[in-house]
């Protein structure tokens, strides 16, 4: 499965990402317009289980869930920052889309090949053949990402407590 | 031991004594505020899913305003959706094209000092005004706090912003936070925003609303500000109830802040921020004179009616430039039956002000005056990234209403002071 990164700079926002003009739209209407502001290039060619990587306050702006829905929807399975801003964060873990602070992000190039193991919280760029440790996701929280999400986690719960 | 506002609020809702930064609680939630753009349209299929009910519908409050009036048939089937699901689940706390939802909440005593609100939008912090924790949620933690009426947090950290002095004329409240966006920046994730100093005490709750509305673009999990009798007899005003040790809802004098920056704004001039980003803001003299398409005055941040009154000081007795056009949606119908009252209204109409349903309208590229491609607006709304009102090649200004009036008497952007100082002649003598 490919793993390339997609890398863009600081303060990616929720209007880029989801636009306004989208939010009336079904998913799958909206998702080739995701960042088209930014990079017209991405949702096309956007592949499942590809990385993508931004700098500082990814997400800032709206508390639109569509801004991380149609990452997952487009096939991102993991995303990196250098930092994220609050909802986002918790948008993209809600979504079951795990979210990890990635200082060194800057680092990656376009393209690169990533190996993410978020157990163990290391990033192995298998294209330029370094290796990076990061902050793993508190275990609490990481339920919610193996259920697939808010909502599946929550199934879970109800179930266990029928 | 010494707890911040922020602290002690999440602490109660936690059910502990205290808490500290950093701290990983679950937090029973008082209020759940959703509109007709995150709430029921979202909700509703995930409670479909979960086969479960709300947790108190009673504790629920949804607001409609983001596609209201409806302009098209999407639109018309959202706000349908809404009121089915009103009716279908038992909320009484239901506002329909009353207005925006961090107006119209506060107008109707819902928040009080204390409280730990969530908010299905980004601007949920306006709440903080009233002395409680009010932050923004996506929907699907939406959901989750429906079902269960409780939400993970981690205790955030305090920045606090001593403010003192006195306004000079033609500044406001929204002044200060275009400042701030720019000092601050926009990447103060995880952390609140908490205003205080003398100056507080003497600046009224819809001018304090602007502070906690636009914590949203430092990137604040919310903004704060402690309780005082302002507030309290602001809350009684609009019939909420304020319980009796109201006044202790304020961070303890020892708190420890992760910073605290002190501002004085008597010599705040009016600030400008242009395209695309809130942090790029500087005094007006270094836009003056960009044309502008469109003056906008609206949202939660810049239709209340203070700022409605702001922007009358400036039109009345004038007239809109030919050059530009004037959008006034104000904030809620509230605002609208009171800015009616009082004149203002009639001075904003006479000075060719086009007046818009109160709702979220262009503020997010909704509703009613949406731009072209190219075309360029000056707005008193809070956000100005690309294509956020409109075609991804527009661009927005944001200030003041004072100066969104000034610079749709001008036809371009315009340094208020410079109409009070009467510069500018009465009718369309644009001084350039
Ligand atoms: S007026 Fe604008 S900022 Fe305020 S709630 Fe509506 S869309 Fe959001």
């Amino acid at each position: 499965m490919s793993r390339r990164a997609w890398v863009y700079g600081d303060d990616v926002n929720t209007d880029l990402l989801a636009p306004g003009y989208c939010l009336k739209l079904p998913i799958e209407e909206m998702a080739p317009h995701c960042l088209e502001a930014h990079d017209p290039n991405f949702a096309g060619n956007v592949r499942t289980g590809d990385v993508f990587v931004a700098g500082e306050n990814l997400g800032l702006g709206s508390s639109r869930e569509y801004a991380a829905a149609v990452l997952k929807y487009l096939g991102i399975r993991v995303i990196l920052a250098k930092s994220f801003a609050r909802i986002f964060y918790r948008n993209a873990l809600n979504v079951g889309v795990p979210a990890l602070f990635f200082p060194q992000a800057a680092e990656i190039k376009i393209g690169d090949d990533l190996d993410v193991d978020l157990i163990h919280g290391t990033i192995r760029n298998k294209t330029s053949g370094k290796n990076y440790s990061v902050k793993v996701i508190p275990p609490r929280l990481m339920e919610i990402i193996d259920s697939g999400g808010l909502i599946p986690h929550l199934e879970k719960q109800f179930a266990r407590g029928k | 031991m010494a707890q911040t506002l922020v602290q002690k609020i999440i602490a109660k809702a936690a059910g502990c004594a205290t808490v500290n930064p950093g701290d990983m609680v679950t937090c029973g939630v008082d209020l759940l505020m959703l509109h007709d753009g995150s709430g029921p349209r979202r909700l509703l299929p995930q409670l479909k899913k979960l086969q479960a009910g709300l947790w108190d519908a009673s504790k629920i409050v949804i607001i409609t305003d983001h596609f209201t009036p409806p302009a098209d048939q999407e639109s018309a089937a959202m706000l349908k959706l809404t009121r089915d699901f009103v009716k279908d689940y038992g909320i009484e706390n239901f506002h329909d094209m009353q207005g925006i939802c961090h107006v119209v909440l506060p107008e109707f005593g819902y928040l009080k000092p204390g409280m730990f609100v969530c908010g299905g939008d980004s601007h949920s912090p306006t709440g903080g005004a009233f002395g409680c924790y009010m932050a923004g949620y996506g929907w699907t933690d939406v959901a989750g706090i429906a079902v269960t009426g409780e939400t993970w947090t981690v205790v955030p950290q305090t920045i606090r912003i001593n403010l003192s002095g006195r306004f000079a004329p033609c500044v406001s409240a929204k002044d200060i936070m275009l400042l701030l966006c720019r000092t601050l920046g926009m990447n103060n994730s995880f952390k609140v925003v908490e205003y205080g100093g003398e100056m507080i005490a003497g600046l009224s709750v819809q001018e304090r609303m602007v502070l906690t509305n636009m914590a949203t673009e430092l990137g604040c999990e919310t903004g704060m500000i402690a309780a005082d009798e302002v507030m309290l007899g602001h809350i009684r005003d609009h019939g909420g109830v304020v319980d009796n040790d109201a006044l202790a809802w304020s961070s303890d004098a020892d708190a420890g802040y992760e910073a605290v920056h002190a501002i004085d704004v008597t010599a705040l001039v009016p600030q400008v921020a242009a395209p695309h980003s809130p942090a790029n803001s500087a005094p007006v003299v270094e836009y003056s004179g960009v044309d502008v398409d469109q003056c906008y005055i609206g949202a939660c941040t810049g239709a209340k009616l203070e700022d409605l009154r702001m922007a009358a000081q400036i039109l009345k007795g004038r007239r809109v430039s030919p050059k530009t056009r004037l959008l006034v949606a104000p904030a809620s119908a509230i605002t609208l039956k009171d800015a009616v009252a009082d004149g203002t209204l009639q001075i904003l109409t006479e000075a060719g002000a086009i007046l818009l349903p109160t709702a979220c309208g262009a503020c997010a590229g909704l509703g009613a005056g949406v731009l072209a491609e190219g075309e360029v607006c000056i707005s008193s709304t809070s956000r100005n990234f690309k294509g956020r009102m409109g075609h991804v090649e527009s661009h927005v200004y944001l200030a003041s209403p004072y100066t969104v009036a000034a610079s749709a008497l001008a036809g371009h952007v315009m340094d208020p002071r410079d109409i009070m100082a009467g510069t500018m002649g009465v009718g369309n003598e644009v001084l350039s």
